[in-house]
């Protein structure tokens, strides 16, 4: 089976700044690729030519198989994409929205199934306008899976949400994913590409600089953990290699529990930020400001 | 589905839009209706006291029904094309396998319903409760038929065009609202245009807006009194000319400036 993703060399200049320099990406079927990156890093322009709204200025890209910037309303019927902005349909109830958009389907799942899916169900003729934000994404991602889509794009897509709406829309799309459908991610929370990638990808300065599984990114799983808790009034903190050893070590030392034990790994969010490090630097802080320093 | 289909579809989904919302349905469908109504019942009969022929009801209907064209196609399609590419609903259909010709035939088919039924109030209201007589002549019905016709056509391909003129769903109401509004005065809906100064009369003179007026005056004042338009008559065939120049310019403009997408979006 061919990758529903596959990008090599892709290039993107806007009026002669480079947005995209040279990026690869392979994306499998089944999986749940999240990509992120800073913002101005390339990422929206990649999702944009991924979903057939840009020109790309030079490389190769196949989508399920065709090139994007040719493909027809064919390539579209297998394509979902829930965009970034979640506004408009005001004056249609949130069952008309989504009928409207299953009739320009070929084969469209049930309208009433997937509003119960979705968790919309007792919201079926109420407008959309009176949605709470979290609902109102759960009407886009019902609108972007009703045409049972091989392929769909969820860009930012808990942006706003409350914890609790955060992990009802991430259990939605765990379900997905389960059902086989391939998703790619865009996000700004790691916590959120933790939770339902398989793999991420990370883009700055118009790169990939890494595609890896959120336990490995950057060499994770093999860095130090950090062993903390409480002794003689303050916290005391150490580095270490093996910390089922240092636990074990505190543990006899102090007869039984270890006051406020706490073994972290560094966070996906640690991982990314230093990776992202030195892009950030070069690529958005202007020369005059590194010469001040 | 057939693209017949998700037009029916896009057409039906578009009215309900339409008659959801209070401003639209105050300001473009009941508008030329109320105003024909207020006016008839502010000069009565006032105007025949005065020497004319016409009642108040007479004298301003051909005015309202060319108003209400305006108001239906260019108006309602500039605004609302405006809003949805503002809030992203048309880079959304645009990332649906929806024919894209699909999404315009639901704005004709708004624009022919709208126009069609505001149409048949605006008759129906003069007729009944104005008791103003309706012409019976089977020409003056086909002068109505291609008036109506080029006038809603012209306004619809040209609100798709200026749409993109009234940016961002802000600004739209005043961008394009207001000229349409001088335009209905200086143009012959609100006042008798051989009353207004000549300078505005050759202004208004370029847009379709007096041209359907004309038409309009054309159909339902008696035959007689074309002697007293500024030309000294309905000048038909430039009628026609001026308006199909207009569809045609709008079709054009239309055609080449439409986005699915937010200018400086993609």
């Amino acid at each position: 089976m061919t990758s529903p993703v596959l990008v090599e060399g892709l290039h993107k200049t806007y009026s002669g700044v480079p947005a995209v320099a040279g990026l690869d990406l392979e994306i499998h079927a089944g999986e749940v690729f999240a990509l992120l990156g800073p913002n101005g890093a390339g990422k929206t322009t990649t999702v944009e030519v991924l979903e057939g709204f840009r020109r790309r200025d030079g490389g190769r890209v196949e989508v399920l198989g065709e090139d994007p910037q040719s493909a027809g309303l064919d390539w579209r019927q297998r394509l979902g994409i829930v965009l970034q902005s979640s506004r408009g349909l005001d004056l249609l109830t949130v069952r008309e929205a989504l009928a409207s958009t299953a009739k320009v389907y070929r084969q469209p799942r049930d309208v009433d199934e997937v509003l119960e899916w979705v968790g919309l169900g007792e919201k079926r003729d109420a407008r959309t306008a009176s949605l709470s934000g979290g609902q109102r994404r759960r009407l886009d991602v019902g609108m972007g899976i009703i045409g049972r889509p091989e392929l769909l794009f969820l860009d930012e897509p808990t942006t706003g949400f409350d914890p609790r709406a955060r992990r009802d829309f991430w259990a939605l799309i765990a379900g997905l994913a389960g059902d086989g459908t391939t998703i790619v991610l865009t996000t700004h929370y790691l916590d959120e590409a933790e939770q339902l990638a398989d793999r991420v990808g990370v883009i700055a300065g118009g790169r990939m600089l890494t595609v890896d599984t959120p336990a490995q990114l950057g060499g994770r799983h093999a860095q130090e953990a950090t062993v903390s808790w409480r002794e003689d009034g303050g916290v005391r903190t150490l580095s270490t290699a093996e910390p089922t050893a240092e636990v074990a070590r505190l543990a006899a030392r102090f007869g039984g529990e270890v006051p406020e034990l706490v073994v972290a790994r560094p966070t996906l969010e640690d991982t990314y930020l230093r990776l992202i490090e030195p892009h950030a630097v070069s690529v958005e802080r202007p020369v005059v400001e590194e010469v001040a320093r | 589905m057939s693209l017949a289909a998700i037009a029916v579809d896009r057409t039906v989904l578009e009215l309900k839009m339409y008659f959801r919302e209070r401003e639209s349905v105050f300001f473009s469908f009941l508008f030329p209706v109320l105003m024909l109504s207020l006016f008839a019942a502010v000069f009565g009969d006032s105007f025949r006291q005065g020497g004319s022929e016409l009642s108040a009801a007479q004298f301003f209907l051909p005015g309202m029904i060319a108003g209400g064209v305006m108001l239906t196609s260019f108006q309602t399609l500039a605004l609302s094309v405006s809003m949805e590419r503002d809030d992203g609903t048309l880079k959304r259909l645009r990332s649906t396998p929806m024919p894209p010709v699909a999404y315009f035939l639901g704005k004709v088919g708004l624009v022919a319903a709208t126009s069609l039924a505001q149409l048949a109030l605006l008759l129906v209201v003069t007729r009944l409760v104005f008791d103003v007589s309706l012409p019976t002549e089977p020409s003056a019905w086909l002068t109505f038929l291609w008036v109506f016709l080029l006038g809603v056509g012209g306004g619809t391909v040209l609100g798709i065009a200026y749409s993109t003129v009234a940016g961002s769903a802000r600004s739209a109401g005043a961008v394009v609202i207001g000229p349409l509004l001088v335009l209905q005065f200086i143009s012959g809906v609100y006042f008798a245009y051989g009353d207004i100064p000549a300078w505005l009369q050759q202004v208004a003179a370029l847009f379709p807006l007096k041209w359907v007026a004309q038409g309009m005056r054309s159909v339902f004042y008696p035959s007689a009194m074309q002697t007293q338009e500024v030309a000294g008559s309905w000048e038909h065939p430039l009628t026609a000319l001026v308006l199909t120049l207009w569809l045609v310019a709008g079709l054009v403009l239309s055609a080449r400036t439409f986005s699915w997408f937010k200018r400086g979006s993609v």
